[in-house]
């Protein structure tokens, strides 16, 4: 916690002169603003713990202005994430799919979706038959509204994984 | 713990440039007619320097006996002295030292120092002295030498000399963090030029080792350094540093010879760890007579040398040039 936001540290740095006093330059990114910055500590000096958690979560549906969650723990617990929290990962959610949902103060914070989903093409031109070794690709748009590039021999209705990270085609789930 | 870490964390050209650096650097001094001394790593007493740990251990007699608290050695720099006082004539030491709590980075708690001592030279001379020696072992070159003070007023337009207490940590709060608080003058001042003025000294040079020593530091940051005049009138001590790609490599004074202010000096750094709350750790009684007995003239430097190497091989980490670091340790 850090002038009353929940803040990562991305960067820490001891500095110790041969016969000084020992400091650490510690980058922080804010998770609410998103906001990067330094700050100097004395060596030793303790902060404030943001009361932060990330949890396994279910996601059930939107109603438009809230995207639904439901804890896996089995204690069925829902949590209503807002248009923010959800952010980027908005094109990787999937009814029944499960999420790493970070809560801060009880409510979420932000949403990250696995490293690799499976989606289905909803929409995609037809390819031409044959064409599997050429390696051209095309727009397909998924069951989410996202649209990624996948190759030529891809038809509507297959399973697709996804990484997530660079939002790229890896390949059919049979 | 992966099963990968019984391997080394430096690659096997480091180590050979380590095996290296060491007989060039005991080839310059053998040559300079200094002779190599072995002093204790563990004693009875430790430095009482404020920000320095020790690490402490016991010894047990075995079968019977009262078992003593002894502390490892966090430079050779008493004994060394006491030696200097008996007649040893110039001397050096190539060894492990240890600081308890340094780890990250630039640091390991323990490391490889280089010290050694000349009679008759003051810190100017001695300077000479390094640029010789690190010239013999690496491509070396000095690319400026300049006073504490004048590297103040160029990167932060302040005395450090005669700015007051307030002066000082309202520069803090400006310009590093307004929320640092309850620090002393030194270090401030520590804080402010490690942030403003290190990181130019010694430009980044693959190869060249383009080196900056600076002297005439605060009255306040002595150490173990002779006080003196320097031409404005300000008190100042006899110390210098030397930096290379804004790494601090080497620590020398003109060494303190008056008993009286050493055991003062000691006296009151055991005194300002008392109020911090630190261990205290007991002072080197010998060491305060043997200069009670007499120390000839003398300067003296300490110089890392996993940071030599690290800044020889362009690596900002020490895991890089030690067969174990203290993780694999």
């Amino acid at each position: 916690m850090l002038e009353g936001d929940p803040c990562s540290i991305i960067e820490n740095e001891f500095v110790k002169p041969g016969k000084g006093q020992a400091f650490n330059r510690v980058k922080f990114r804010n998770l609410m603003s998103g906001r990067v910055w330094e700050r100097t500590f004395k060596s030793g000096e303790s902060l404030e713990a943001a009361d932060v958690m990330d949890l396994d979560m279910e996601y059930l549906y939107t109603d438009g202005e809230f995207w639904h969650f439901m804890m896996t723990d089995g204690s069925y617990e829902q949590h209503a994430a807002s248009k923010e929290a959800v952010g980027d990962t908005i094109d990787w959610l999937k009814e029944q799919g499960v999420y790493s949902v970070t809560l801060y103060n009880g409510s979420p914070l932000s949403v990250s979706a696995p490293n690799f989903v499976e989606l289905q093409v909803v929409e995609t031109d037809p390819g031409l038959k044959g064409d599997t070794a050429q390696g051209g690709s095309k727009p397909a748009k998924l069951s989410t509204g996202a649209t990624v590039k996948v190759p030529l021999f891809i038809v509507e209705g297959e399973v697709l994984k996804i990484d997530t990270r660079t939002g790229e085609y890896v390949g059919r789930v049979k | 713990m992966t099963t990968e870490t019984w391997r080394p964390s430096a690659s096997m050209m480091a180590l050979r440039e380590r095996a290296l650096l060491l007989r060039k650097v005991r080839a310059y001094l053998d040559v300079q007619g200094i002779m190599e001394v072995e002093t204790p790593m563990l004693s009875r007493s430790a430095t009482v320097d404020v920000y320095i740990d020790s690490f402490a251990t016991e010894f047990s007699p075995i079968g019977h006996g009262t078992s003593q608290l002894c502390y490892l050695h966090t430079s050779p720099e008493f004994a060394m002295k006491r030696l200097l006082s008996a007649g040893s004539g110039d001397i050096y030491s190539l060894g492990r030292v240890f600081r308890n709590g340094e780890a990250g980075g630039r640091h390991n708690p323990e490391f490889t120092m280089l010290e050694w001592y000349r009679i008759g030279m003051d810190d100017r001379r001695l300077m000479d002295d390094i640029a010789g020696l690190l010239s013999s072992v690496c491509n070396f070159k000095e690319v400026r030498r300049c006073s504490y003070g004048e590297l103040f007023k160029e990167y932060l337009g302040l005395n450090p000399y005669t700015a007051n207490d307030e002066e000082l940590s309202q520069v803090v709060s400006d310009r590093v963090d307004a929320k640092l608080q309850g620090l002393e003058r030194s270090d401030c001042l520590d804080l402010l030029f490690s942030k403003f003025v290190e990181p130019n000294l010694g430009s980044p040079n693959a190869d060249v080792l383009e080196g900056v020593f600076v002297y005439d530091y605060p009255a306040t940051m002595s150490a173990l350094a002779k006080l003196s005049t320097n031409r404005d009138g300000h008190q100042v001590a006899s110390r210098f540093e030397l930096f290379v790609n804004g790494v601090e490599l080497a620590n020398g004074y003109h060494e303190l010879l008056d008993a009286e202010e050493q055991k003062k000096r000691f006296e009151e750094e055991q005194q300002m760890r008392q109020e911090r709350g630190y261990d205290i750790y007991p002072y080197d009684k010998n060491m305060v007579n043997a200069l009670a007995h007499g120390m000839p003239d003398c300067a003296g430097v300490a110089m890392g040398i996993d940071r030599l190497l690290m800044l020889m091989l362009g690596t900002g980490n020490i895991a890089d040039v030690l067969a174990f670091d203290f993780g694999r340790a």
